[in-house]
């Protein structure tokens, strides 16, 4: 099926949670910017997207959980699948779709609401009301993201009087609160200091345990730091999918063998 | 670089000109401001000012001020240089105008005199001497009267000439007879009032029946004679309390006081025509600011006396509140609405531009052409089946099918809608797009994330435009001379006979009160000070409406604070 010779390598010895797969395609309006995507994504492990600017990688995260759909004018071809249920399936609305998948954005984006109601907006709007359940959940996301010990006296405060880390770390217990299935981050890292940076890192060590996380990033050695697996994308095009070491020391394109090595991109 | 040229950019630096000229204009801009506001404050607030009131003696053989001749009392309302129209006397000449009061007296309360008309002192300026004792009575009718008391006559026959006590027993007796009127205006005013509405009411029944049973049948009809009944009854209430009310009025009348004025003759003045009472060149300045502060309170939470010119405002300024309240809690919903689906929903494309186009120009839309608008659709169409719906009883008196307070509002909801769904619409624009995508990456729909974040977080941006829409909304006018102001109205829109808030009632406003003041006023020396106090006033409310939504706004950005605003 696939028609990238360096995936294949890469594909037999795992069971498949999210396959991009039928060559996908993508267009926003008349400029295609994915091309004949094949792509397999394990379960509970991190899989990061790497490649110069432009090479597609953020949109293709962003048509997991179908936020490509705000824009006009987009269309597709070929098909993606969370454990075995097609994405596009006219059955499957939207909106429970992005309930079983998590986002983290590359700017973080708390609401301009107390830190407890940011977390537990996911379950406001589906009508889950009850108090003890809700602080439960706060707890919980909380201590996922590992924010709980510097905030726990303060969850009723703005979320924006929090610092840049902790205000992406809170968008990650955000997206964990609802307990998805997956993780999309595009980029988290981009706008935090390395310190913060250091402490998202770790966290997403700690939530490979229990979400399949996919992570966009531009920074190579965060990629290699924080994935299990690699794929090289570039104009549109998957060029290699492997185990992040063997992207990283032996690469078998020449295209990500500059790529990692710093020559372009 | 050769030195001179050097000095000469480096005391006039390339663009400093502009720089200049930028300066200037808001220069000019503050300036307008400023004078604007200093003339309205002074004109306005002079008229509570207790002035001075001085003797005028005037030179022999003159025939100015009032009476043609004859020394007078007043208070200098204006000093003015008088061109002279002789060539032969070319030059300035000073010019006064005093305001003498005594209408009924002089047949107008302010004279201009020459300044070369008054008897001069050594310095050869005007000679004024403040008139000693001299007393300043605030009337109901005839505006006010200055002059000295003699005597005061009370109707228990008693007559009080000893100036101490009768400067003691005037402010006593004005106090009795205000309380006293203060009672009757209660009966009249609310009992009276409520027997009439029952009975108005009886009177709609009997109609309705007779109309039902027919005329012959209906005078025999057991409910008939119930109603009849009960009418005879409210009749001996009314009856009763019409009598009370008569001979407080009747005590009223007979208290007098006498008073002569600087002209020389006497007048008898009841005290049911006497509101308030002060001796101005007696006061000292604490009693001055006093006064000042009482008069502005008066202004304020007084009904207007004499077709306007005299008394207070308040029918009108509570008028204007209530229209702009009302206004601001029909064109919030509907703007806002509007905007979103505009911004949120609506494919972009030719027809919204051309929308949002519309929208625009309608904000430049005259507003008198609202007013035709609010006339031919909610007046007539609108109130015109209301009434037949549900007020067939009362036609062919129009309840709802003529201009009244609601109406009056959803004209000027109409007029400011677009100022309120362009604010509202650039407001949503300015939400991150990043929030959005967080709340749908959520699971939210695209109505909870407008609902839950969107909207909160545009709410500053929205009342801003509401701030617009409210200052632009208080201070129209032409829209409301046709949809349901009026220049005097006998009742609030708001009072405490049921429903409480009437909506087809007519008001008052202030920005008609200051037109009708400045061009439809009996006596326009009179009514200037009053135009300007009212439009002080006028300017406050607007201000204060601002103010207080400025504090919600500035409250909600504080909630919303973030660095992404």
């Amino acid at each position: 099926m696939s028609q990238t010779p360096e995936t294949t390598n890469a594909r037999a010895d795992f069971e498949p949670f999210i396959q991009i797969k039928d060559n996908y395609n993508f267009w926003y309006g008349s400029t295609q910017v994915l091309f004949d995507m094949n792509l397999d994504i394990p379960e509970k492990q991190v899989t990061a997207f790497i490649g110069p600017s432009g090479c597609g990688k953020s949109t293709l995260l962003r048509s997991i959980n179908r936020m490509n759909d705000l824009i006009e004018g987009i269309h597709h071809t070929g098909d993606i699948t969370i454990a075995d249920q097609s994405i596009y399936d006219p059955s499957l609305e939207v909106i429970s779709l992005r309930k079983r998948i998590g986002m983290v954005f590359q700017k973080y984006n708390p609401f301009p609401k107390s830190i407890y109601e940011n977390i537990v907006f996911s379950l406001r709007i589906a009508g889950r009301n009850k108090k003890s359940e809700l602080d439960e959940v706060v707890e919980r996301s909380l201590r996922g993201a590992a924010l709980w010990d510097e905030v726990k006296d303060r969850l009723h405060e703005s979320a924006l009087s929090m610092s840049g880390g902790q205000m992406q770390r809170l968008c990650i217990a955000r997206a964990i609160a609802n307990n998805p299935e997956v993780i999309l981050m595009d980029e988290p890292c981009s706008a935090l200091d390395p310190i913060a940076t250091g402490k998202v890192e770790e966290l997403i060590h700690e939530l490979k345990k229990d979400y399949t996380i996919v992570i966009v990033t531009h920074n190579m050695q965060q990629a290699a730091r924080v994935s299990d697996r690699t794929a090289f994308f570039y104009l549109g095009k998957l060029i290699e999918y492997d185990v992040t070491d063997n992207i990283f020391m032996k690469p078998s394109n020449e295209q990500t063998e500059a790529y990692v090595s710093g020559r372009f991109g | 670089m050769p030195k001179s040229q050097h000095s000469f950019t480096s005391i006039r630096p390339k663009g400093e000109a502009l720089v200049w000229f930028t300066g200037m204009g808001l220069s000019v801009g503050i300036l307008l401001i400023i004078g604007l506001l200093g003339i309205i404050l002074k004109n306005g607030l002079s008229m509570f000012w207790p002035d001075t009131i001085y003797e005028v003696q005037l030179v022999e053989g003159s025939t100015a001020g009032p009476r043609n001749g004859q020394n007078f009392a007043g208070a200098i309302a204006l000093e003015r240089h008088k061109r002279l129209q002789e060539a032969t006397n070319a030059g300035l000449t000073s010019e006064f105008q005093f305001f003498a009061g005594n209408k009924d007296a002089y047949g107008q309360m302010y004279h201009y005199v020459d300044a070369d008309q008054i008897v001069t002192d050594a310095t050869g300026e005007p000679l004024f001497t403040p008139a000693s004792g001299i007393l300043q009575l605030e009337r109901i009718e005839f505006g006010d009267a200055l002059g000295f008391p003699l005597e005061i006559q009370l109707a228990d026959g008693t007559t009080i000439t000893e100036p101490e006590a009768l400067k003691a027993a005037l402010f006593k007796t004005i106090e009795e007879s205000n309380e006293r009127l203060e009672t009757y205006t209660k009966i009249e005013k609310k009992q009276i009032g409520r027997i009439n509405s029952k009975m108005e009411s009886i009177r709609l029944e009997q109609r309705a029946l007779r109309e039902e049973l027919g005329e012959a049948a209906a005078e025999t009809s057991p409910q008939i004679q119930e109603l009849n009944e009960q009418q005879a009854a409210l009749q001996a209430q009314y009856t009763e309390l019409a009598a009370e009310a008569r001979e407080l009025r009747e005590r009223r009348h007979q208290d007098s006081l006498l008073l002569r004025l600087a002209t020389g003759e006497e007048r008898r003045i009841s005290f049911e025509n006497i509101t308030q009472a002060h001796f101005p060149n007696e006061m000292s300045l604490p009693g001055k600011v006093g006064f000042f502060l009482k008069q502005i309170w008066r202004f304020m939470s007084e009904a207007p006396r004499e077709a306007n010119t005299e008394g207070g405002i308040f029918p009108a300024i509570f008028g204007t509140f209530v229209m702009t309240l009302l206004m601001s809690l029909a064109v919030m919903p509907f703007g806002v609405v509007a905007a979103i689906y505009l911004r949120e929903y609506a494919t972009q494309g030719v027809i919204v531009r051309a929308v949002r186009i519309s929208v625009n120009n309608l904000a430049g839309v005259p507003s008198i052409v609202y007013g035709v608008f609010g006339l031919g659709f909610f007046v007539y169409v609108l109130g015109g089946s209301i009434d037949e719906l549900f007020f067939s009883h009362k036609l062919p008196t129009a309840t709802f099918g003529t201009g009244g307070v609601l109406w009056a509002s959803l004209t000027l909801a109409l007029m400011t809608v677009p100022v309120v769904i362009v604010a509202t619409e650039e407001a949503l624009s300015a939400v991150p797009r990043g929030m959005r995508e967080a709340a749908l990456a959520c699971g939210a729909s695209k109505w909870q994330a407008i609902q839950r974040i969107v909207l909160p977080a545009s709410a500053p941006g929205i009342l801003t435009g509401l701030i617009l829409a409210m200052a632009r909304g208080a201070g129209e006018v032409a829209p409301l001379m046709l949809v349901g102001v009026v220049k005097l109205a006998p009742s609030l829109p708001l009072d405490g006979e049921f429903p409480f808030v009437h909506l087809d009632r007519k008001f008052m406003h202030l920005g008609f009160h200051i037109y009708d003041l400045a061009f439809q006023s009996p006596d326009s020396d009179a009514a200037k000070p009053m135009v300007f106090a009212t439009t002080l006033l006028l300017i406050v409310l607007v201000i204060v409406l601002n103010l207080s939504a400025i504090t919600i706004r500035n409250h909600l950005r504080k909630k919303y604070k973030g660095d992404t605003f």
